[in-house]
């Protein structure tokens, strides 16, 4: 396993300057955190192509983005933006939630 | 107080499931105690810087450098598990010879606990730092009942370190001589849900391929969201609805993990010979 993770790091070395180009491409989805809920809660991407969601927290604490179906996890500091790639999905609903504010902080992702 | 403990009970889980299997998997072993209070100590103090320096880590290398940060924690943590299991492989023949004999088994002892140690350290790492930023949101925020607030905290905390707690006596009732093919066991399998939580992260980072998405979905039998999915998740790296790289890290980590214990026990016990084993083995 020690070999692999260090394949990946290479590999991740060597990949970062050719994906900052590449990641252009890809469709950018904006998400807004705000009084610890999720604008938009309900989002509509492309199915079957790689997105971008690029979140952006307007509340002054921190917030988890935080989905089981997506495998999501990232944490974006108060008034930080974060970025977070899914996909390609299949077409489906994918929740997500907040982890530091799950009451409120609930929306889902519908690819279609 | 309720929702507040839920959260702090998911953070503190996976890491009390992980020091009840470390403690089980290094009973009877001398000074097992200091090694993982300071993979605790070491633990806890880096979640405090990690959760200081949220801000950076999220901004750096072109921002990604949290998922980076988390995928190496966490293959660290599968290498550390990985080099237990292979010395157990090695050595566990013989500690289950002399199991029942617990002195035997603490002079038996330089067992690598400095590899589990490390364990515990990074997993208390990687869900305190979460920790300490919930907390430090609800702290931050204006209208907080400190009584409530400190109330679901200790809830969480017991209720977290209970499971770990429950796990570790659970496994001690396993007789000695079968406890660490058990534990060599729940580790594999932990360093093999770790290995797949280490693959989304670069995933995330768009530093891997998903392999497609969904592969299975067991959510309507088992939701990955309920406690016992939790639970599981924390355990054996359960997911309900896994991407491709997943399997794959979680198939590659069980063989070449498991390959590694078979292959270096196998090269030992033909070096010199076996000890007697005090039950018949069908294929010896």
């Amino acid at each position: 396993m020690r070999y692999w993770s260090g394949v990946a790091f290479l590999a991740a070395g060597l990949l970062l300057p050719a994906l900052s180009l590449a990641r252009a491409e890809d469709p950018s989805f904006p998400i807004t955190i705000k009084d610890h809920r999720f604008e938009p809660a309900e989002l509509q991407v492309p199915a079957g192509v790689k997105v971008k969601l690029v979140i952006r927290n307007s509340d002054p604490t921190p917030e988890e983005f935080e989905s089981r179906t997506l495998h999501r996890e990232k944490v974006i500091p108060g008034g930080g933006e974060g970025t977070v790639f899914v996909g390609p999905l299949g077409a489906g609903t994918y929740d997500f939630f907040g982890d530091f504010n799950p009451k409120t902080a609930q929306g889902r992702l519908i690819a279609k | 107080m309720l929702p507040t403990a839920l959260i702090v009970f998911r953070e503190v889980l996976e890491a009390a499931l992980v020091v009840g299997i470390v403690l089980a998997a290094s009973r009877g072993v001398r000074l097992r105690g200091a090694w993982v209070t300071a993979g605790l100590a070491g633990g806890l103090s880096g979640a405090l810087v990690v959760a200081g320096f949220a801000e950076q880590i999220a901004a750096a290398l072109a921002g990604v450098g949290q998922e980076l940060f988390n995928a190496a924690v966490l293959f660290t943590a599968v290498a550390m598990l990985g080099w237990h299991n292979v010395w157990m492989g090695r050595h566990g023949r013989e500690l289950a010879v002399e199991a029942g004999d617990v002195g035997k088994l603490v002079r038996s002892g330089a067992r690598p606990l400095y590899a589990l140690a490390v364990v515990v350290g990074l997993a208390v790492l990687r869900e305190g730092s979460e920790l300490v930023l919930f907390l430090y949101s609800i702290a931050a925020a204006n209208h907080v009942d400190l009584g409530d607030f400190a109330g679901g905290l200790a809830l969480g905390l017991a209720g977290g370190v209970g499971t770990g707690a429950a796990l570790y006596y659970g496994l001690l009732r396993i007789p000695l001589r079968h406890l660490f093919t058990v534990t060599s066991w729940l580790i594999l399998l932990l360093a093999a849900g770790m290995a797949a939580q280490g693959a989304a992260f670069l995933v995330q980072a768009d530093l891997l391929p998903p392999l497609g998405s969904d592969v299975w979905d067991t959510s309507s039998v088992l939701n990955e969201g309920s406690i016992p999915g939790q639970v599981l998740h924390a355990l054996i790296g359960y997911v309900a609805r896994p991407s491709g790289i997943q399997v794959l890290f979680y198939a590659a980590t069980l063989v070449i993990i498991g390959t590694l214990m078979r292959w270096v026990g196998r090269g030992d016990g033909a070096a010199k010979p076996r000890p007697v084993k005090a039950t018949p083995h069908p294929a010896e």
